[in-house]
């Protein structure tokens, strides 16, 4: 396996700006500097072409460790690694295919992987539940699963996506996990012992060494075979030549009332809102808030989320003055991006039973009032048209 | 000694234009009489001398009811130049300038201009860098933005303003290039100084000059682009190339304009490179703008001492016309390049025009001999004495008697 015959070995750390920036660069030096205990070599880089400073936008860190100088010397000078032996995902819901940059499109998850190589996802859930998104490669690796420090949900909001979503500097132990969870896979990278020797000279702490060493145990190793995996197709781009690209630095952008069908900004996205249409009272809250106008008037007059272009900042749920009408829940529990109005619309009783299983009270009592209300918007010219 | 003195493209046309004027006018406002015709939508202006002479001109004409355009006074260079960028990406025929360092406190707009490929025009009134505090001309001024995608050239006469300004417009807004130019004018020897000039009727401006199209690239509601937006290093390469191309496909642009205005006015034959009594020349100086005045006054003086002498200068220096000059000037013993402008610790120490011409022929197989004069620093006159003295520098250069290749002239020790 290309992992252990190689004399130099990448790693990658995908993770949520600007929540987990410290988070991943401890993680890449933790990489390096564990290595180094092993009498390797190495650098580490955060991907310079990312602002990591926007709010959940998939991101990255990167450690390269070789064997000596000269092994190392190929990989220095680089803005990324073209492959990666291990890639290190802190924030689960990224399973689902992330987008850095706009040019690009979507791209699954693990698309740097080598074959033998791993992806590292921290995670309460189950490796085949996790696999359900992650996209097929056609070749054998592993994955890689690092359970919460202590329990699940103890650092994050009741039904958050993950444990380490919104991580902001827990001190938890999640970057001494996942360079233990490196350790787990390729010893050849690094060793258990070395993660220790910085856990005790980093906290002078013997409950952090044992701690970390405990939850060492329980990182799971799935070896994924090839074809295994999610077929959710994912966008193909090429990048055209100077002659082919307008001149004067122009892009095309969008008429009034469309939607970019190239940039979706999904990705950045831990937590969806689930709209309660029953008990909307059509006030244009969340249609005005939403700083991505990601809001759609429905036949009634109510407004829906357009799940392409949202990225779960939870703006709206916290203007919507109705009580549990817009509610953030986890984003693994959706398959995809289509619109859940016309779910809705087409049998209501599963809609509402939808939202019920996210533990979202429907409020019976609100319905009747919410009926009344008369709507501002009328689709789809309101929308289209714009309002200045 | 009878010499036959003779401006090689000064011949008028047969019998002067329908409509035309003779005015007595600075070459900033024969900027400006070019800017009226040429139906100018947006005039950015912040005064420095020696520019200003410009806005001033432009000014008046609003206020006299001879121009109708848009005059906003900005607060400073840099908002200066950002106003014509966007109005010129937005569909305005767009003029600006500037001097000395408040071209350079505009230098971000300046490169962007050229980066988002919009023609826009500009004046520089040439003058030197702060500090100390000077108005008298060096080109550093303009020179300073040569490697960033603006056409530039550099004018002598009054006539040559208006005439320049107008052409200028034609090549730069030309879609095979789409760049912006500047009109480099020595401060104080053209821009505050009045020549003779002859504007023709607005009809011929008309006829030489289509309206600014920038077509599927016109920033506007009913054409939804996108401008600048950020990129990474998959794409800058392209994009640098696309300037590239645009840079190189200018020298012919020009070519046609000059062709098309020659047949027009009967001025402005050669577009490059103007040459005088250079026919049986051996040795031959070279310069920008308005040292070519002093400078055919010394190859008289020379010839009339019997030497075989004659002046060369270069009117356009981006495009930087590399193989016009190779063509034409290697077939000279010696090049003396006057350079009114210094690079301090370039190759050789020289100025930036001696630099330029020393790569241009580096590929020759005729390299004259080629000996750089720093001259006429700060708005310094060259003399016929300073002529003298740089003819017996360039003599020894071919004699192989020089200890070096760079001279400052008039300096004192």
């Amino acid at each position: 396996m290309a992992v252990t015959t190689a004399a130099s070995w990448s790693v990658e750390v995908v993770y949520r700006g600007i929540f987990q920036k410290r988070l991943a660069n401890r993680i890449s030096r933790g990489v390096v500097l564990g290595a180094r205990k092993d009498g390797k070599v190495g650098t580490a880089f955060a991907r310079y072409g990312d602002s990591p400073e926007r709010n959940g936008i998939p991101s990255k860190n990167f450690a390269v460790v070789a064997t000596d100088e000269v092994e190392l010397e190929a990989s220095l000078a680089k803005y990324e690694p073209e492959n990666v032996d291990v890639s290190i995902v802190v924030d689960d819901t990224m399973c689902k295919g992330i987008e850095s940059w706009a040019w690009y499109g979507i791209q699954p998850i693990n698309k740097l992987v080598v074959p033998g190589g791993a992806l590292v996802v921290t995670s309460d859930k189950e490796p085949d539940a996790l696999l359900e998104h992650i996209k097929v490669k056609p070749y054998p690796y592993t994955l890689v699963v690092v359970p919460s420090p202590v329990h699940a949900g103890v650092f994050a909001p009741e039904g958050s996506a993950s444990f380490a979503g919104l991580w902001v500097d827990n001190d938890d132990n999640t970057d001494f996990n996942c360079v233990a969870a490196v350790a787990k896979f390729a010893p050849q990278i690094l060793t258990l012992e070395s993660v220790l020797d910085i856990v005790r000279e980093r906290t002078n702490e013997s409950a952090r060494v044992a701690a970390v060493q405990a939850t060492y145990e329980q990182i799971k190793m799935r070896a994924v075979l090839p074809g295994e995996g999610s077929t959710v197709e994912y966008e193909e781009y090429t990048k055209p030549g100077w002659t082919q690209m307008r001149e004067g630095i122009i892009v095309e952008a969008m008429k009034v009332g469309t939607r970019n069908p190239i940039y979706k900004k999904w990705s950045t996205r831990t937590r969806r809102p689930l709209v309660n249409f029953d008990t909307c009272i059509k006030c244009t809250q969340c249609w005005l808030q939403c700083p991505d106008e990601c809001f759609e008037v429905t036949p009634e007059g109510t407004y829906e989320v357009v799940y392409e272009a949202c990225i779960g900042c939870s703006v709206c749920a916290e203007v919507c003055p109705v009580p549990d009408c817009i509610t953030m829940v986890n984003e693994l529990s959706f398959e995809n991006n289509d619109n859940l109005y016309p779910q809705y619309a087409s049998d209501p009783d599963a809609y509402r039973e939808l939202l019920t299983r996210h533990g979202i009270p429907l409020h019976p009592e609100l319905i009747e009032k919410a009926k009344k209300t008369q709507p501002v918007h009328h689709q789809p010219a309101a929308v289209a048209g714009g309002e200045d | 000694m009878a010499i036959a003195v003779r401006r090689e493209t000064a011949a008028a046309p047969l019998k002067p234009l329908e409509g035309e004027e003779e005015l007595l006018l600075t070459g900033s406002e024969a900027i400006a009489h070019a800017l009226r015709l040429a139906d100018v939508d947006i005039v950015a202006a912040y005064p420095i001398r020696p520019y200003d002479a410009v806005m001033q001109a432009v000014a008046a004409m609003i206020a006299n009811g001879q121009m109708d355009c848009e005059y906003i006074v900005a607060e400073g260079e840099h908002s200066q130049f950002e106003i014509v960028k966007h109005a010129s990406a937005v569909g305005a025929r767009s003029f600006v300038g500037s001097s000395g360092v408040g071209w350079f406190y505009a230098f971000e707009a300046i490169a962007v201009t050229a980066g988002l490929r919009l023609p826009v025009v500009a004046n520089v009134g040439n003058r030197a860098l702060d500090d100390p505090g000077a108005f008298g001309v060096e080109h550093n001024d303009a020179l300073a933005v040569r490697d960033l995608g603006w056409l530039m050239t550099w004018v002598e006469t009054g006539q040559e303003a208006f005439d320049s300004a107008v052409i200028a417009y034609k090549v730069a807004e030309d879609p095979r290039v789409s760049l912006p130019c500047a009109v480099s004018t020595d401060g104080a020897f053209l821009t505050h100084s009045q020549h003779l000039v002859k504007i023709p009727p607005k009809r011929i401006v008309d006829q030489f000059l289509p309206a600014y199209n920038l077509g599927d690239r016109l920033f506007h509601p009913d054409n939804p682009i996108t401008i600048a937006p950020q990129v990474d290093q998959d794409w800058l390469t392209e994009i640098r190339k696309q300037n590239d191309a645009a840079m190189r496909r200018a020298p012919e642009v020009i070519r046609e304009a000059y062709r098309e205005y020659h047949q027009l006015t009967g001025r402005q034959k050669e577009p490059f490179i103007e040459e005088y009594m250079t026919d049986d020349a051996d040795y031959v100086f070279v310069g920008q703008g308005t040292i070519a005045m002093p400078g055919r006054v010394i190859v008289r003086r020379l010839r009339e001492q019997g030497h075989k002498v004659g002046f060369a200068r270069l009117k356009w220096f981006r495009p930087f016309p590399a193989d016009e000059v190779v063509q034409r000037l290697s077939r000279f013993k010696g090049l003396g390049i006057i350079d009114r402008n210094y690079s301090f610790g370039s190759p050789n120490y020289g100025g930036v025009l001696f630099t330029e011409f020393r790569a241009a022929f580096y590929d020759s197989p005729r390299r004259p001999i080629m000996v750089d004069f720093i001259a006429g620093l700060g708005g310094r006159e060259v003399t016929a004495e300073n002529g003298l003295e740089m003819f017996q520098i360039l003599q020894a250069g071919a004699a192989g008697d020089l200890d070096s290749n760079v001279h400052w002239i008039g300096v004192r020790e």
